[in-house]
């Protein structure tokens, strides 16, 4: 770029380049949301033609759905109550997936933050509602956060992998609580459906006013937008953000990488924690069996949706909510198995992970790809 | 047969006829997540794949009444389930261990939808040889009825571990797992070999199912398996992807796995869910004990994106 320009061409060029990268900011934006909606509708397309296999209409049951999830003020606010965990289940999975760690064992740190917020309820029965209920918040979130804090500290100090270890610590979470549930801190009084004792009136979390929804929908929103602004406003989220990319360059930098690590899967189980205190406080009313309802599965498909942004994951588990929340009339109105739901999630889950093959790869929507000259096509 | 009183020594023999009854999927799915690992290729599904083998080996042998067409049905069933596997993560950015999650949920929904007109009917089982005609002790001969399908399994341990080490097809899945670049330098295409591998892994998953649904424990139902498709995952890991060494570990996660129906069998019912998670406990901890921060694995396949 050595040939001298004039002052006008100068302008021109800083006008086109202006232009272009406006262009490129809305091209490359488009891609993140147009990728995923068309994966989300071929995914839908998929499992219309399953049920038609089965022999039932896929008009009726989108309509059903419809009804079910989005249709009456009634039905979006069931939804938004089954939504509501897997906002806190997702981030179990979007932050760790910040720093390229695949953690899948939510459910065992929503499970543990139940049993220990319906501990700590049934223990401190007596004192101030408001204190109580704090100190469940907190033992959830410490319960749920040393689990998943434990599977990020075996990966980077024993470099024991995450997402079978995340899994495994899953089901012996299940087992402990089964164990606690069943035995140390079963209330004698619950014969069928062994639980703890029920927490009193004055500790339940109690609905947002004018909603059927409780206040775990603000909570889970709020944790989104926090979430949000630690990884794209802080130095920690920046430093994940590198250590995500490369573990190597981190570590040259001079990044404390397994602080780093620690402290986000901690975080992240937190969270989850919080999501199982929430289900005792405002659902449940004690810990029992329904604690592993897989709000931690869904929740990975939530968070992989979303693609790891904890502000895409507010939409995504709205609308997978709904569609857990449609499950019931779609297997009353169209005598379908309860797993029809459980399909459909998997199908769409498979479809968007196969759409991440097509980043890049359009022309629209990748500037790298326009007006170049065919010989240079492929040389970046 | 009446229960004769041996006393304590019933826990040691019944965690023996526990090791060999548990062990058989875990024999399977691992011998076929090691065939698949060895090409560079990590199949979480398999625990989906255990699911719906064990759902369609049941819907078969209910409505054929063979329990062999059964397991044939499982293993062709897994067959599809891995060439998926296989077909999908050849394509560019798309993660194997984020499908094989995503694959785990699918195959595991499939079999809850398609299993429920199942959960009623009782079907046919695969036969059991009395290795332990010989004892006149009711709990020796039940610890030593030992079925077909782990004779086949150990078998399989043994031939896998020889075919890898002097066959052309063993070498080829080999070389495509050490290194890709290698493999079509000699003319070889891993996406192909990689396909094949799980293909033939997602089968023996399938048959593996099929043993749940059809001998132990012998039924269909949502709960049928509890991650034993994962564990044997982590199995592999630990048998370093020596399939002899997959079939000593199934051994053993089946005998922790057997602790504690074994301790409730002599009356030892305290803390019983606590056993239930010995098999998980056991696999974090070798996990734990046999990973290192400083070094791969000895035996890793160099392409294997979980040792990484």
């Amino acid at each position: 770029m050595t040939e001298a320009v004039s002052g006008t061409d100068v302008r021109a060029i800083l006008d086109a380049r202006g232009y272009r990268t406006a262009l490129e900011w809305i091209a490359r934006r488009a891609e993140a949301f147009v990728i995923p909606l068309a994966a989300l509708v071929a995914g839908m397309l998929l499992f219309s033609l399953f049920i038609a296999m089965v022999g039932k209409s896929p008009v009726q049951l989108y309509e059903t759905m419809w009804r079910g999830g989005f249709g009456s003020w009634f039905s979006i606010q069931n939804s938004l109550s089954r939504g509501a965990p897997l906002l806190l289940a997702a981030l179990c999975v979007a932050l760790p997936a910040r720093l390229g760690l695949v953690v899948i064992g939510g459910e065992g740190a929503i499970v543990l933050g139940g049993v220990a917020a319906a501990a700590i309820g049934v223990a401190l029965n007596g004192a101030p509602s408001f204190l109580v209920i704090l100190l469940m918040g907190v033992g959830g979130v410490a319960a749920g956060g040393i689990w998943i804090g434990a599977v990020g500290a075996l990966r980077h100090y024993r470099a024991v992998n995450e997402t079978i270890s995340s899994l495994l610590m899953a089901y012996i979470a299940i087992a402990l609580m089964n164990h606690l549930v069943e035995g140390p801190l079963r209330d004698p009084a619950s014969l069928n459906k062994p639980s703890t004792q029920p927490l009193a009136d004055i500790y339940r979390v109690g609905n947002i006013p004018g909603m059927e929804v409780h206040w775990g929908l603000v909570v889970g929103i709020l944790a989104c937008v926090l979430s949000w602004l630690l990884i794209e406003k802080t130095r920690w989220g920046f430093a994940a953000r590198i250590a995500g990319g490369n573990v190597r360059a981190a570590q040259v930098q001079g990044l404390a990488v397994g602080p780093l690590i620690v402290g986000f899967t901690a975080l992240a189980g937190g969270f989850a924690g919080l999501a199982g205190m929430l289900e005792v406080a405002a659902v449940q009313g004690s810990a029992n069996g329904s604690l592993a309802a897989g709000y931690g599965y869904t929740g990975i498909l939530v968070a992989f949706l979303a693609r790891h942004n904890p502000l895409a994951i507010i939409p995504v588990a709205f609308l997978l909510g709904g569609i857990d929340a449609s499950g019931g009339l779609i297997q009353r109105r169209m005598d379908l198995p309860d797993a029809t739901v459980l399909v459909l999630q998997g199908m769409l889950f498979i479809v968007i992970l196969f759409s991440e093959t097509f980043y890049g790869r359009f022309k629209l929507f990748n500037p790298d790809l326009w007006q170049r000259p065919d010989s240079l096509k492929g040389t970046v | 047969m009446e229960a004769i009183d041996i006393g304590l020594w019933g826990v040691p023999l019944a965690m023996l006829g526990g090791a060999i009854r548990v062990s058989t999927p875990f024999i399977f799915v691992s011998l076929g997540e090691a065939i698949t690992e060895s090409s560079g290729r990590i199949n979480l599904g398999l625990e989906g794949t255990l699911v719906f083998g064990a759902m369609s080996a049941y819907a078969v042998a209910v409505m054929t009444g063979s329990p062999w067409l059964g397991l044939l049905a499982a293993a062709v069933a897994g067959l599809c389930f891995g060439l998926f596997h296989g077909w999908i993560c050849k394509f560019p950015k798309v993660n194997d261990i984020a499908i094989g999650i995503a694959l785990m949920l699918f195959g595991t929904g499939l079999a809850f939808f398609f299993g429920k007109p199942f959960i009623q009917p009782s079907a046919p089982d695969l036969p059991a040889i009395p290795f332990g005609a010989w004892s006149d002790i009711p709990q020796v001969q039940a610890a030593l009825n030992v079925n077909v399908l782990f004779l086949i399994g150990a078998a399989l341990a043994a031939f896998l571990w020889w075919a890898f080490r002097n066959t052309r097809i063993g070498l080829i899945v080999r070389v495509v797992g050490d290194s890709a670049d290698a493999a079509r330098a000699m003319g070889l295409d891993p996406n192909t070999v990689r396909l094949l591998a799980t293909g033939v892994g997602g089968a023996l998953a399938g048959i593996g199912g099929a043993y749940l649904s059809l001998y132990y424990p012998g039924s269909w139902t949502e709960r049928i398996s509890s991650g034993q498709g994962l564990m044997a995952v982590a199995l592999v890991i630990f048998a370093r992807w020596n399939p002899l060494g997959c079939f000593a570990a199934a051994l053993l996660f089946g005998g922790a796995g057997a602790l504690g129906p074994a301790l409730q069998s002599v009356g030892v019912t305290q803390g019983y869910y606590l056993f239930y998670a010995a098999p998980y406990i056991l696999t974090l901890v070798i996990m734990i004990a046999t990973s290192s921060p400083s070094r791969t694995l000895a035996g890793a396949p160099g392409e294997l994106s979980i040792t990484k």
